[in-house]
């Protein structure tokens, strides 16, 4: 079964996951990302790539964040960017997801960046595309369920090799709630094609999904073990509503157990950097000391983010 | 109407019979089977050269969608694709809308049925009322009225007590009772087997403990209160030792396991393919692998369709959200073929499982061509095959990871009661 | 056909620009051939003012037809652009459009005092309204070929005509 991200020649149509991507590609887009940073230091922060192209952002899941550094990166693209916030519109009418990507297909759309609870939303479209005939329209996924978050996961890497260098002789780890999250799994995917040698997910066993070893990570449920030597630290959301019932007892003591101090971070390397998707629950896994430390890249993440996603519009409208 | 099959390979697993022999038919039944009675003058010959010739399949679950869910299936669309499938007799669970928990439904839907080309109906009451798990229904008047066994179809009994008293008094009436085991809080959220799959795609998880702890469940009060019970389309190796080892300790439990579990694991979940999403979930590769050997070995009973029909639109949607359940009336025949193929079984053997076996489980005289049996008969090309195509499909329901694959084995004819209800396939 | 020596042209491509040039004149090197160009200008020419380089992926109008080239560069224009007198430099002028898209990418850093155009060859065939200032030599290159120049050994420059 042909990977449906990607065309006959294998080069990249939707961007869904990065599971199954050769490192070709992710190489490539890393690549590209970088000349898009420089953009931002101009006077006119502008590039005609995508001028005439028609992009939406469906988020059928609530997130202003995402959805604006995805928009910002649409203008500097000279796009037009249609942003649709779809849990408050149709879906409460009765219309299905496939009648919304109908609808807006017929608005000559060019690309969805698309952001849906439902692990699996943004392959049901690019299929579905496919069946209508309308392989010119690209999907990105900003998003879905616990199942990816690949834009995200890339702007991780380019953070990595942006300080870093190289993949091929590093030590990640991967802190916190695994389970739940798209980021965690999009760079577990990037780091192991990449080439990382090491990736450690630490966590409680409540937070860890089963089997997860089998996607080539080592774990860890003791943090200061798991941070031993590492090169990189990933910290991951956690989420309000797992904070109580029966996942966690308290944030309090997740904080003591997973929570990334400074004198935890001592168990890494020198000079290890800290990592977040944020937003940042402060004083849940991370301590505001570590967070506006010196090891943390958090607000560059930021930065390259804008730049990669950029830089994956770029490659998709030019397939 | 009398009808002379001849030329054919009949496979009667009933009767231990693989050999060249004619049958031949009248009154709707077998009146003999190797040369004609004496005077036989048949109004039809049917030439079954290069046929199997075996008795009529019996699935232990097919849900026909009537009533309640007619936009998914009718009884007219499901009953050809039984005929189409080589399928006289069939068990339908009770979760119609509304369940089957009052006499009358069970009536019109057996009334319903009764036409000439269609198969045997035999429905499985509901347990409780609304199939809800409080309160007991009427399993007297609904087994009058024509259910063959009492289940919850796919809603446990959260509460335990009152799963302990419906068996007993379902053991009381010595009313058989087929219950579908799933833990009502673990997994409770999950749309895939607990495992690596699961983790890679970022689905809910139903572990394999979900099934083994209800069967723990099941199993110890089905020994304290001499129920006879059935457990449908177990998913896990450990359920199958579990209920191996209970039949050791004198717990007559029999099981079935359906044609989607007996061929896929939870890596044919792909990229998110609806049709992979099923109750109980596909699970690992290893499992699939002991509900092969079982079916084999006898050890599971029976081989089932668990026909369910799903409209377009409840399928078309994310993984999670898509309603689970696979089309498979159709598919039953090759799908046991594949298997015995692979298995390097005998044909009676694996044939067995959908006839003779179920109609045990079922209580019921079907799935044997003896003389004196009704005339339910499948007549099917080893050789032949079957492309799974929404339009090859006769069920209303296209909804089914086999779609797009070739299978072995072709249904050329059913006979039911000795009506011709299906003829064609070349 | 005899192709003239590309580093020769180099230096009497520097000779002609050297009386129109403003002490605030920039170089900027269109990636990959312009920028070796612009390089040997700007070290005959003695400029203070650092080279700036220009890959105008970003701004060609065939992005839609053939989409992002695999090796991208980053552009580098070292100066502040407004008000500032620029000469674009590359190697070979043909249609115009890769001119067109690199006055493109220069006006979203600023608004330049004036824009002029120095190229090594210009081989005709243009499609756009566009004139160098300063020409090495005019070529007439037959349609289908490709002038490419290129940098072997010792960083020597040559020119090279191939099918395109």
């Amino acid at each position: 079964m042909r990977n449906p991200q990607l065309t006959k020649n294998g080069e990249l149509q939707h961007l869904l996951t990065i599971d199954g991507l050769p490192r070709e590609i992710l190489t490539a887009i890393l690549d590209t990302a970088a000349p898009f940073t420089e953009v931002a230091e101009r006077e006119v922060k502008k590039l005609p790539l995508l001028r005439g192209k028609s992009v939406f952002n469906l988020f059928f899941e609530n997130s202003t964040r995402t959805r604006t550094t995805f928009e910002i990166a649409a203008k500097r693209l000279s796009a037009d960017v249609i942003n649709l916030n779809i849990n408050t519109s149709s879906t409460s009418k009765g219309e299905t997801l496939l009648d919304t990507v109908d609808n807006l297909s017929a608005m000559q759309a060019d690309m969805f960046v698309v952001r849906h609870a439902a692990s699996g939303a943004p392959f049901l479209i690019a299929q579905h595309l496919a069946a209508m005939g309308l392989e010119h329209i690209h999907v990105i996924n900003a998003g879905d369920g616990r199942h990816a978050h690949p834009t995200q996961g890339l702007l991780d890497m380019y953070t990595i090799r942006h300080y870093k260098r190289n993949f091929n002789d590093l030590v990640v780890a991967i802190v916190g709630d695994v389970l739940h999250s798209r980021v965690a799994r999009s760079q577990i995917h990037a780091l192991t094609t990449l080439g990382v040698p090491e990736v450690r997910v630490i966590g409680p066993k409540t937070l860890l999904p089963s089997e997860v070893e089998k996607l080539g990570v080592r774990v860890f449920h003791d943090m200061r073990e798991g941070l031993k030597d590492v090169d990189v630290v990933m910290m991951l959301r956690l989420q309000n509503e797992r904070m109580k019932g029966a996942l966690l007892p308290s944030p309090q003591e997740f904080f003591k157990s997973y929570g990334l101090t400074a004198d935890k971070l001592q168990c890494a390397k020198p000079d290890a950097i800290v990592m977040h998707p944020g937003p940042m629950n402060r004083g849940v896994e991370i301590d505001s000391a570590v967070a506006d430390g010196p090891h943390a890249v958090i607000l560059p993440q930021v930065t390259f983010g804008i730049a990669v996603r950029m830089a994956v519009m770029s490659m998709l409208a030019g397939a | 109407m009398k009808i002379h099959i001849k030329n054919g390979r009949l496979i009667d697993p009933a009767g231990g019979i693989d050999a060249q022999k004619d049958v031949f038919i009248a009154a709707g039944r077998i009146v003999a089977v190797g040369s004609a009675p004496e005077g036989f003058a048949a109004n039809r010959i049917i030439d079954a050269t290069g046929l199997v010739v075996c008795p009529g399949l019996v699935d232990l679950s097919a849900r026909l969608r009537e009533p309640g869910f007619e936009y998914k299936a009718t009884l007219e669309s499901e009953m050809a694709a039984a005929a189409g499938g080589g399928v006289t007799s069939l068990a339908c669970p009770p979760d119609t809308d509304p369940p089957l928990d009052e006499p009358g439904l069970v009536e019109m839907l057996k009334h319903r049925a009764r036409h000439p080309g269609f198969a045997h109906v035999y429905p499985v009451g509901a347990l409780t009322i609304g199939l809800a798990g409080a309160r007991l229904t009427e399993m007297a008047e609904l087994h009058e009225a024509g259910c063959i066994a009492f289940g919850q179809a796919h809603a446990p009994i959260v509460d335990t007590q009152v799963l302990q008293r419906a068996l007993q008094y379902a053991a009381t009436f010595n009313f058989p009772v087929w219950l579908q085991a799933q833990d009502p809080f673990l997994g409770k959220d999950g749309v895939a087997h607990d495992g690596e799959v699961a983790t890679r795609l970022g689905l809910p998880g139903i572990p394999a403990s979900a099934e083994t702890i209800a069967i723990a469940t099941i199993l110890q009060l089905a020994r304290d209160t001499g129920v006879r019970i059935h457990l449908t389309r177990i998913s896990s190796a450990a359920s199958l030792e579990m209920i191996i080892a209970a039949r050791l300790s004198g717990i007559a439990a029999t099981c079935d396991v359906s044609i989607n579990h007996l061929h896929l694991s939870d890596a044919d979940i792909a990229y998110f393919n609806p049709h992979a999403h099923l109750v109980p979930p596909l699970r690992a590769g290893s499992d699939r692998e002991a509900l092969r050997r079982g079916l084999a070995e006898g050890a599971i009973n029976a081989l089932c369709s668990d026909h369910t029909p799903v409209d377009d639109d409840a399928k078309q949607v994310p993984f999670g959200e898509a309603e689970p359940g696979a089309t498979g009336l159709e598919l039953l025949l090759p799908l046991t073929l594949k298997w015995a193929g692979e298995m390097q079984l005998p044909l009676g053997t694996a044939l067995a499982r959908i006839t003779c076996d179920a109609a045990r489980v079922l209580g019921i005289p079907a799935g044997t061509l003896a003389v004196g049996a009704a005339a339910d008969v499948c007549l099917f090309d080893p050789h032949g095959s079957f492309e799974v195509t929404r339009e090859s499909l006769k069920s209303q329901g296209k909804n089914t990871p086999y779609l797009g694959l070739t299978l072995p084995g072709r249904v050329r004819c059913t006979l039911i009661d000795g009506h011709v209800a299906f003829e064609g396939g070349r | 056909m005899q192709l003239p020596d590309a580093e020769g042209l180099c230096a009497a491509l520097a000779e002609r620009l050297r009386p129109g040039l403003h002490p605030d004149t920039a170089l900027v090197g269109i990636h990959t051939g312009g920028v070796w160009v612009a390089e040997r200008l700007h070290a005959a020419l003695g400029l203070k003012t650092a080279l700036g380089r220009l890959d105008v992926s970003f701004y060609r109008d065939d992005f839609s037809r053939s989409g992002l080239h695999p090796q991208l560069k980053s552009s580098d224009i070292p100066f502040e652009v407004e008000e500032r007198p620029i000469v674009i430099v590359d190697d070979v002028l043909y249609t115009g459009r890769t001119i067109r898209a690199a006055m493109n990418e220069i006006f979203d850093y600023g608004r330049p005092a004036r824009i002029d155009l120095a190229v090594l060859i210009d081989r005709g065939g243009r499609e756009l309204p566009v004139c160098p200032r300063w020409t090495g030599e005019i070529l007439q290159v037959e349609p289908g070929k490709n002038l490419q120049l290129e940098r072997g050994e010792g960083n020597k420059l040559t020119l090279r005509l191939i099918d395109a």
